[in-house]
């Protein structure tokens, strides 16, 4: 008896459409195992982990709030990835966008103009994209990898996040914590749902979703990407600008990042703090995948995502899970796709040996 | 005696199409057994069928008298089947020797000297070191044939490994599996080429929309027969010779040089050439002269700034694809598959690839309904067998994917079209329509430079013919005035014996 991988004559729509599911499903069954290993009870940990974020408007509404920024860097990222260029420092370009977006408001505390929000997301979009478009140039110019670039550059972002809430912009009131000045009610962004913290970034990152999905399925300028992506020397052939394609990825991935970045401190947190680095960065890659890099399947990954985080949180607090169960649950999850992936393209067959 | 490999109503079917149907055959040791067909005849299949590369849907293959169920090449080759496909299957970032180690056991030193013994045993004469990416078309077949040899084969499977050989080495790899036959090794050989079947095979089986259709001996029949025996009708007529006046100057290269920074890469040298309106200029050689070099410079794929390259007018040593495609021009590259086309996309899709500007976007959007229009029409005119315009590129047979990439280009109707091995693996009847829609263009004002490795087919269509040989190009010689003759000893570069060449 052998099991072999056989490669499909075409790609199967079936498997795709199973394969998230079937990874959910495997991540959920490894969890138990790993759950009740480490003597937590497997049934409560689950339930307020995948149930907990529904049974409440409150929990809801949490869930909506972080599917926001995941969302919208998400779709920034995976035009990117179907281009093959992997932009992994989304994490930087939100932190420096955050920033950006920081310096009105922490100048102007006492601001009330109208401008002020419109002008703040404007600057967090745009240094999120300079940000990511130094990786651009490197990787043009120097053909650095974008991948280390774009990661240790979001290194420097979070020390320069550091140095700023430590130093020049840490709130004189603030009994010494390391954040800025409350913003004034100018620099937040309206709140979408009321009796909720869900803003209207939930819109922005929808619009992103519509827009990918014209960018990707109707636009000359996304097939060149995705040609560029399955067969570079294809591209060349046919005279589609690499360097163009590396550009257009990083800048649309710095700028969804740095939008996000800009809608956190406007949004939930209120001011700058550390906290605005909480990894969305590095989810939104696992987003971006999970959803197939396609922009509605990211959309459905991308609120997935958040029920696990907002889950994560009670089951720390009520099945006293450590966090790094949660992250780990995560994991899980990506590997079980990318693994779930291989039958895409592959099936197995099972052959019993015929001795020639 | 007992059949090597015998066959019993295998069938397979991709999708809506039924690949292969009922299919009986019978090889014997020390045979050299020819597949002829159709372009989607369903001959590769067959062959991957053999190797274990897919399985069949129904029948049975029987390995000397004993059923097998090969699921792997792997196997295959452990029963001592050994193929060359009809596209390559070498990965381009590693060298020769790395790419055969991956199949074939030994250190990597002993494979090296292994690869050159048997090279020079058998004319294969290629660098072990050299990195397969550098290397033409012609030397990837070489490292594929030679792979397959190492590993002592008692059946080789040649999925048209002459198409994209020049003359002599044809010669020589006849000798070679001559050689391999008088050792008992059974061959099936698929060619498009028919004089090279009547000298080479002693059966021939013939396929025609997945079924046998004959069975016979090609040493008894003209070629003439095997052709009308392969379409299931009589060939089309041989093309009129016209002499017309030229127009202007399309493309001129004036001492072009270019440093190649791949030490297994070929540097051209003072090449010059001009191409008019109203002519098809030929460049022969054996691949691997610079022929891959030439080609990108002139497409701008590379590019080199200097105003060496005249093109339509206008100085584009620094002018990149895309400008050059805007400004009349349009190229065939050799490799079909993930250069000439993307094989993960629909047809749709690649037609959009380079005909984007025949009205395919507007305003930065795809319009669905002239692409479709567009890769219809391509299919039809071109005779694509292919269920339709959403079929994936890489689904379809080897001679049909180049038949729609040729559509492809020449119906935009360029002013100047460079084609590298225009009707490579592409069957006789079609071949021949490709031509004649070539000269038409010609007839019609178009300037066409043709590189190809087929003599015959370059004195069909071709006004002026040059020789491309270790990076130099032969003087111009005019097809009317020159013979097969003079072009082969430029081939192998004149003046020198044979021997120095490669
Ligand atoms: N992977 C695949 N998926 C779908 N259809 C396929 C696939 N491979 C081959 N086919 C179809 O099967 C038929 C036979 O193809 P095959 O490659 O065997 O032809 P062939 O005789 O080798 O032709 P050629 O002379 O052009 O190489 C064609 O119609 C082709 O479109
Ligand atoms: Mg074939």
């Amino acid at each position: 008896m052998k099991i072999s991988f056989i490669r499909r004559e075409r790609a199967s729509r079936t498997a795709m459409l199973v394969a998230p599911v079937a990874a959910f499903a495997c991540a959920i069954v490894a969890s138990v195992v790993l759950f009740t290993l480490l003597g937590k009870a497997p049934g409560q940990a689950l339930y307020s982990l995948l149930l907990e974020p529904f049974l409440t408007w409150y929990n809801f509404s949490e869930v909506l709030l972080k599917m926001a920024p995941l969302l919208l860097i998400a779709q920034g990222l995976a035009i990117g990835f179907r281009a093959n260029v992997f932009n992994i420092g989304a994490e930087g370009q939100l932190i420096i966008g955050a920033i950006a977006a920081s310096a009105l408001p922490v100048w102007y505390p006492q601001g009330d103009s109208a401008f002020m929000l419109p002008a703040m997301l404007l600057m967090g979009a745009g240094a999120g994209m300079a940000w990511a478009g130094i990786a651009a140039l490197f990787r043009t110019r120097f053909n650095a990898n974008e991948i280390l670039v774009t990661l240790m550059l979001s290194l420097i972002a979070a020390q320069v996040l550091n140095y700023l809430l430590l130093g020049p912009w840490k709130d004189p009131h603030g009994f010494n914590f390391p954040q800025s000045v409350m913003f004034p009610d100018a620099a937040l962004l309206p709140i979408l749902l009321p009796g909720t913290r869900v803003n209207i970034s939930l819109l922005f990152a929808l619009i992103a979703s519509v827009l990918a999905s014209i960018l990707m399925r109707h636009r000359f300028a996304g097939f060149q990407l995705l040609v560029g992506g399955l067969a570079p020397r294809a591209a060349r052939y046919a005279g589609f600008s690499e360097a163009r394609a590396i550009w257009v990825s990083l800048l649309l991935g710095g700028l969804a990042a740095g939008l996000a970045g800009a809608a956190e401190v406007a949004g939930p947190l209120g001011q700058l703090q550390r906290s605005v680095s909480t990894g969305y960065g590095y989810s939104a890659i696992i987003v971006a995948y999970l959803g197939g890099l396609n922009p509605w399947g990211i959309v459905i990954s991308a609120f997935v995502m958040s029920v696990i985080y907002i889950g994560g949180d009670n089951a720390m607090v009520s099945a006293d899970l450590p966090i790094a169960a949660v992250w780990v649950f995560q994991g899980l999850l990506l590997c079980f796709y990318l693994a779930g992936l291989t039958f895409i393209r592959h099936r197995v067959s099972f052959i019993r040996k015929a001795k020639p | 005696m007992t059949a090597l490999l015998s066959l019993q109503s295998v069938s397979k079917r991709y999708g809506a199409v039924q690949a292969n149907a009922g299919i009986n055959l019978v090889v014997d040791p020390g045979s050299i057994h020819a597949i002829l067909g159709e372009n989607g005849a369903g001959k590769s299949t067959l062959m991957k069928l053999i190797y274990g590369v897919e399985s069949p849907d129904a029948g049975v293959i029987l390995w000397k008298g004993q059923p097998v169920n090969l699921s792997s090449p792997a196997e295959a080759r452990a029963l001592g089947i050994g193929m060359v496909f009809q596209h390559f299957s070498l990965f381009e970032t590693l060298t020769v020797v790395q790419n055969i180690a991956l199949i074939v056991p030994g250190r990597k030193t002993d494979l090296a000297r292994r690869i050159r013994t048997l090279g020079d045993e058998f004319g294969l004469n290629v660098d072990p070191e050299a990195m397969v990416h550098a290397l033409s078309v012609g030397e990837r077949q070489r490292v594929e044939i030679i792979r397959c040899l190492l590993l002592n084969p008692e059946l080789l499977i040649l999925d048209e490994p002459t198409s994209v050989l020049p003359p002599q080495s044809v010669a020589r790899l006849f000798e070679t599996l001559r050689a391999l036959q008088a050792r008992g090794v059974a061959i099936l050989f698929i060619s498009h080429k028919l004089e090279e079947i009547k000298e080479l095979c002693d059966t021939a089986t013939i396929l025609r929309g997945g079924q046998v259709t004959g069975r016979v001996d090609p040493r008894g029949h003209s070629a003439k027969d095997l052709a009308t025996l392969m379409i299931g009708r009589a060939m089309p007529p041989p093309l009129p010779a016209t002499v017309q006046a030229v127009g202007e100057v399309r493309l001129e290269l004036s001492g072009l040089d270019f440093v190649n920074d791949d030490p297994f890469g070929v540097s051209l040298s003072d090449i010059s050439l001009r191409v008019h309106s109203g002519e098809i200029v030929g460049i022969a050689g054996i691949s691997g002269n610079g022929q891959q070099e030439l080609a990108a410079l002139i497409s701008g794929e590379v590019v080199q700034p200097g105003d060496m390259i005249r093109m339509l007018g206008h100085a584009v040593g620094a002018v990149g694809v895309a400008q050059r495609r805007k400004m009349g021009f349009a190229f065939v590259p050799e490799e079909r598959l993930g250069r000439g086309a993307v094989p993960e996309m629909s047809l749709a899709d690649n037609a959009l690839l380079t005909a984007h500007g025949a009205g395919l976007v507007q305003n930065g959007f795809i319009r669905r309904t002239p692409e479709r229009a567009y890769t219809a029409a391509c299919i039809a005119r071109y005779d694509v067998r292919t269920p339709g315009p959403e079929a994936e590129a890489g689904a379809l047979s080897g001679g049909n994917l180049q038949k729609f990439i040729m559509g492809r280009e020449m119906m935009l109707e360029p002013k100047l079209l460079l084609v590298s091995q225009p009707t490579w693996g592409v069957d006789i009847g079609a071949a021949t329509d490709i031509r004649q829609r070539l000269v038409a263009m010609r007839n019609a004002g178009a300037a066409i430079l043709v590189i190809s490795e087929e003599l015959e087919e370059l004195f069909q269509i071709c006004d002026r013919l040059h020789v491309l040989h270790k990076g130099h190009l032969s003087p111009c010689l005019p097809t009317h005035a020159t013979t097969v003759e003079e072009v082969g000893t430029y081939m192998i570069g004149a003046g020198k014996s044979p021997e120095v060449a490669a």
